[in-house]
């Protein structure tokens, strides 16, 4: 068993904008087990941070309880971290963002943490519009306590054990529709030319990004039978587009037939492109979105790819209206400016 | 691209880059893995079988190995896989009882080797155990040829030498020592079933310019100065001392003039440094030594004073190369430079010399007065006359003569049995899986970070007031562990089942080095520019599986794959395997007979 990655790298990778090579993004050798999709969506962040040059002191990485809530310790080892208790990742996430909104905010859960036990948490999250990714690892079972459905087990899905879901699962990006999220997408850990680029663009967007990754469990639920399986989703998907992802300081060296392609800019600069779009849909229009996601889960088919976006979004802060410091960088005489200040305002009362 | 063929021997063999590269294909991971086990004596064995005289080889080899190894891609510096060969050789333990023994019984048949050195003691070893009567002439009193008279005991310690030519002799050997052939028809007339000849290239050249008639007293051809320091017929030389030359030869004479009486030794080269023949370990041990190298300077007379040799005048140039990478020295028009001597040594260059063959006998010379052979079989224009080592295709190494020899002999084998030539087996490989458990490897596949280690050297006011000792010391038993350790185990193979891939990406993830990439297929060019790390050395492949059920390929970038096993560890489906990949030339000699090697 290795416990150790060797530190060698590929000699012709080259170090990104701020310095840091590949490596530098990782964390320790996953303990997951092998094929697990979720060390892939581990891979994609890296990748995606990595490519996007970020400092790796400039993010903090959540998660609550749970395999997907593990990953952290298997990603960005740099970063900052909190590994917080079941389903409350939302809630310490809403409490660091308030206080420092300097950094990019990375939430890490699974079906169990954010559709049962977290189910509280993350909506109101949602609804506040926090500034943060939200990444689910959903794999439709509960593989750390051996693979019983979860609350997004679809209908009818076969588990290891042989028996039919008899519940309806959770849509989690339905939900996330219904509750205005401002930033909506599926993607599957088996695709990362897919998933990279949404988890960047998901880390340009103001707002709550809210990204469900299909990753199947291969210990509990890569069976016949399932839909959460890598053979079923590969067989089943469906994209709502080809999307790609340019930060604001790229240069455009990819030729676009103008005709084809839809582009979004965001609120710093950076744009989405997406080719190839799924008839009658648009991605800033919340009804279309809801009815694609139908019209493809009628067919029994996986829909990936970004849903929906608000590319007006403002996030909690704008909402609350806080200062553009940082609060955690205030100082006692910004936080306390005295007596005099205080009898200004008591006077404004009387 | 089309699927890689594994099953083809040279793909894996490629792999392993080392063993690639050795012109006799010594497994090196294999030893160096048992080195690590502190198994020196079984170590030992394996290199002898493949090249015959290891501990030779771990002191005085070319290492066409090192530059080849895959750690030096991912880091700076290689294994120093010939310093741990010597590891072996001086901690094995008795060996003698593991070699073939003699007598054996006779097949009737009757080879004369002409010429004591590597090739024909690798083709005698080869031989021997299969029954043949070997016939080996010698010029000198003692076997080992070039090993013994062009190599200081100071590289290479007599008693090392003398163990090793013996194991081959005392196969039953008929020694014909103090005997130079001068005549191939009376050879071919005693009745000989076939002829090996590895007579070297025994012909030092000189260099007769301005002022030679005269100095000649005081000018010595360089392989014959060693030779006849290694006999102890010349036992010291002037103080001030030239050498012409800037290959290995050139080192050896004047690291031997030191030590014969020499002050200042300089050794001046025509050419620029980067262009010296000389291993740059033999370059910076003459360096070590005080020696000073003056480079771009041709000789161009000798100057004698009252009858004796003064010194040399050399002009000053400077290279040029042309698109072709072809060398022009180019007069630079600074004074020339005369540098006094007492003795100048002409290390130069040697050649071929085959006046002992007569020319109507049917061997065909060509260019260079080398003879025409098969470049496989070894096999001349006349069909019982073969040559090997530095006799067949000019002056190479000795590694290289112990292949020739290996070749030669299964030629000689396959000619005296009534077979072509031709008809040459394949070579033995052999795969075997690596896995002992869900994450356990018989190898440790653990990748140290260390760096190369340096060999312990000899106090200089001691190696050099004495030619017989060693200035090397080799490297103790620690630091030999710890070197071995740094070897990447390349020969126990990434093997991919396609059928068993489910496509997680997990090896892509965890490939410390990037070498592995899941895609659409494409040609080879195009390909190696989309891979998740761009693979830009061509020398090394691309391993491309066959179509999956994405449509897609795997493909690995064998470059810099660390062998580490870590995507074969995070495979839920063992489509990964880490497969231990044995390759062993054809060679008539194997341990028990039966082309079953190890």
């Amino acid at each position: 068993m290795s416990y150790l990655k060797p530190k060698f790298h590929h000699p012709s990778l080259k170090p990104n904008k701020v310095g840091f090579i590949k490596s530098d993004y990782e964390g320790v050798i996953s303990t997951l087990c092998a094929g697990c999709g979720h060390d892939s969506i581990s891979g994609a962040i890296i990748q995606a941070c990595y490519e996007t040059s970020i400092e790796p002191h400039k993010l903090a990485k959540l998660s609550g309880i749970g395999c997907s809530s593990k990953t952290p310790t298997y990603f960005l080892s740099n970063s900052h971290g909190f590994n917080s208790v079941h389903g409350r990742m939302p809630s310490i996430t809403t409490g660091a963002n308030m206080a420092n909104k300097d950094l990019i905010y990375l939430g890490v859960s699974g079906d169990g943490d954010t559709a049962a036990i977290g189910m509280g948490q993350f909506v109101h999250a949602i609804r506040r519009n926090l500034n943060m990714v939200y990444i689910v690892m959903n794999n439709g079972c509960y593989g750390l306590t051996k693979g019983q459905d979860s609350a997004t087990a679809d209908f009818g899905s076969i588990s290891k054990a042989g028996s039919s879901n008899p519940y309806p699962g959770i849509d989690l990006c339905g939900l996330a529709l219904e509750l205005n999220a401002t930033f909506v997408g599926r993607s599957f850990s088996g695709d990362k030319t897919q998933l990279v680029p949404m988890i960047k663009a998901a880390m340009a967007h103001p707002g709550f990004a809210f990204l469900d990754v299909i990753s199947p469990c291969v210990t509990f639920n890569n069976n016949k039978g399932s839909t959460r399986s890598y053979s079923h989703v590969r067989a089943h998907i469906e994209e709502t587009s080809l999307f790609d992802f340019v930060p604001h300081q790229d240069e455009i060296t990819v030729d676009y037939d103008e005709g084809t392609v839809t582009k979004l800019e965001l609120f710093d600069g950076s744009s989405i492109h997406l080719s190839k779009l799924a008839p009658e849909w648009d991605p800033t229009d919340r009804f279309s979105a809801v009815n694609r996601l139908h019209a493809a889960k009628s067919k029994g088919n996986v829909l990936t790819g970004l849903y929906y976006i608000d590319v007006e979004s403002e996030d909690l802060h704008v909402k609350i209206n806080t200062v553009d410091k940082p609060l955690n960088k205030l100082t006692q005489e910004e936080l306390c400016p005295g007596q005099s200040q205080l009898d200004v305002i008591n006077d404004s009362f009387r | 691209m089309k699927p890689t063929n594994i099953k083809d021997p040279e793909y894996f063999h490629k792999v392993v880059d080392c063993q690639y590269a050795c012109p006799a294909h010594t497994p090196v991971p294999e030893y160096i893995r048992l080195i690590a086990a502190q198994k020196y004596t079984e170590a030992f064995m394996i290199n002898w079988e493949s090249n015959v005289f290891p501990g030779v080889l771990g002191r005085t080899c070319d290492r066409p190995c090192e530059p080849a190894c895959r750690r030096g891609r991912v880091e700076e510096e290689p294994v120093a896989i010939c310093r741990l060969k010597r590891v072996a050789a001086d901690n094995k333990g008795e060996v003698k009882h593991l070699m073939p023994q003699a007598p054996f019984p006779s097949n009737g048949k009757k080879v004369a080797l002409i010429g004591g050195g590597p090739a024909s003691l690798t083709a005698a070893r080869d031989l021997a155990p299969l029954g043949y009567e070997l016939h080996l002439y010698d010029e000198w009193g003692k076997g080992g040829g070039m090993m013994r008279t062009q190599i200081p005991a100071f590289r290479l310690p007599e008693a090392v030498l003398d163990e090793e030519v013996n194991f081959v002799l005392d196969m039953g050997i008929h020694t014909h020592f103090n005997t130079f052939v001068d005549s191939m028809k009376e050879i071919l007339d005693k009745d000989y079933d076939a002829v090996f000849v590895g007579t070297g290239a025994p012909k030092g050249r000189s260099l007769e310019i301005e002022g030679y008639e005269e100095a000649k007293d005081n000018i010595h051809i360089g392989i014959e100065f060693l030779a006849s320091v290694a006999f102890e017929h010349k036992e010291s030389v002037g103080k001030k001392v030239i050498v012409l030359g800037g290959g290995n030869t050139a080192m050896d004479c004047c690291r031997t003039s030191k030590r014969l009486g020499g002050k200042e030794v300089t050794v001046v080269v025509r050419s620029p440094r980067q262009d010296m023949k000389a291993s740059p370990w033999e370059i910076e041990d003459a360096e070590r030594e005080d020696i000073i190298i003056h480079n771009n300077m041709p000789p161009k007379r000798f100057v004698v004073e009252n009858g004796k040799l003064k010194g040399v005048i050399f002009g000053k140039v400077r290279a040029e190369y042309d698109e072709n990478g072809k060398r022009k020295l180019i007069p630079t028009g600074e004074p020339d430079m005369m540098i006094e001597a007492d003795d100048v040594i002409v290390a130069i260059g040697q050649d071929n010399a085959f006046p002992w063959i007569e020319k109507d006998i049917g061997i065909e010379f060509g260019k260079w007065n080398v003879p025409v052979l098969d470049k496989v079989t070894f096999q001349s224009t006349l069909d019982k006359v073969f040559f090997g080592g530095d006799a067949a295709f000019g002056p190479e190494n000795v590694i290289t003569a112990v292949a020739h020899g290996h070749q030669a002999a299964v030629s000689i084998d396959l000619f005296c049995s009534g077979k072509s030539v031709n008809e040459r087996l394949a070579p033995m490989t052999n795969l075997i899986s690596q896995k002992m458990g869900i994450h356990e490897w018989t190898y440790d596949n653990h990748i140290e970070s260390d760096l190369r280690y340096l060999v312990p050297h000899e106090d200089k006011n001691i190696s050099l007031k004495d030619r017989k000792v060693e200035v090397e010391l080799g490297f103790d038993l620690g630091i030999g562990f710890k070197e071995a350790q740094r070897c990447l185990n390349c020969d126990v193979q990434t093997v991919f089942t396609e059928d068993l891939c489910i496509e997680c990406d997990a090896c892509v993830d965890v490939c410390p080095t990037d070498c592995i990439t899941f895609t659409n297929n494409g040609e080879e060019q195009d390909l190696r520019s989309r891979l998740n790390a761009p693979a830009e050395n061509m020398t090394q492949d691309l391993y491309v599986s066959d179509t999956l059920l994405t449509t897609r390929v795997m493909i690995k970038d064998e470059d810099v794959c660390l062998h580490c096993g870590l995507c074969s560890e995070r495979c839920p489906t063992e489509a990964w395997d880490m497969v231990k990949y044995l390759y062993n030339t054809t060679k008539t000699y194997t341990k028990n007979g039966k082309g079953d090697c190890c």
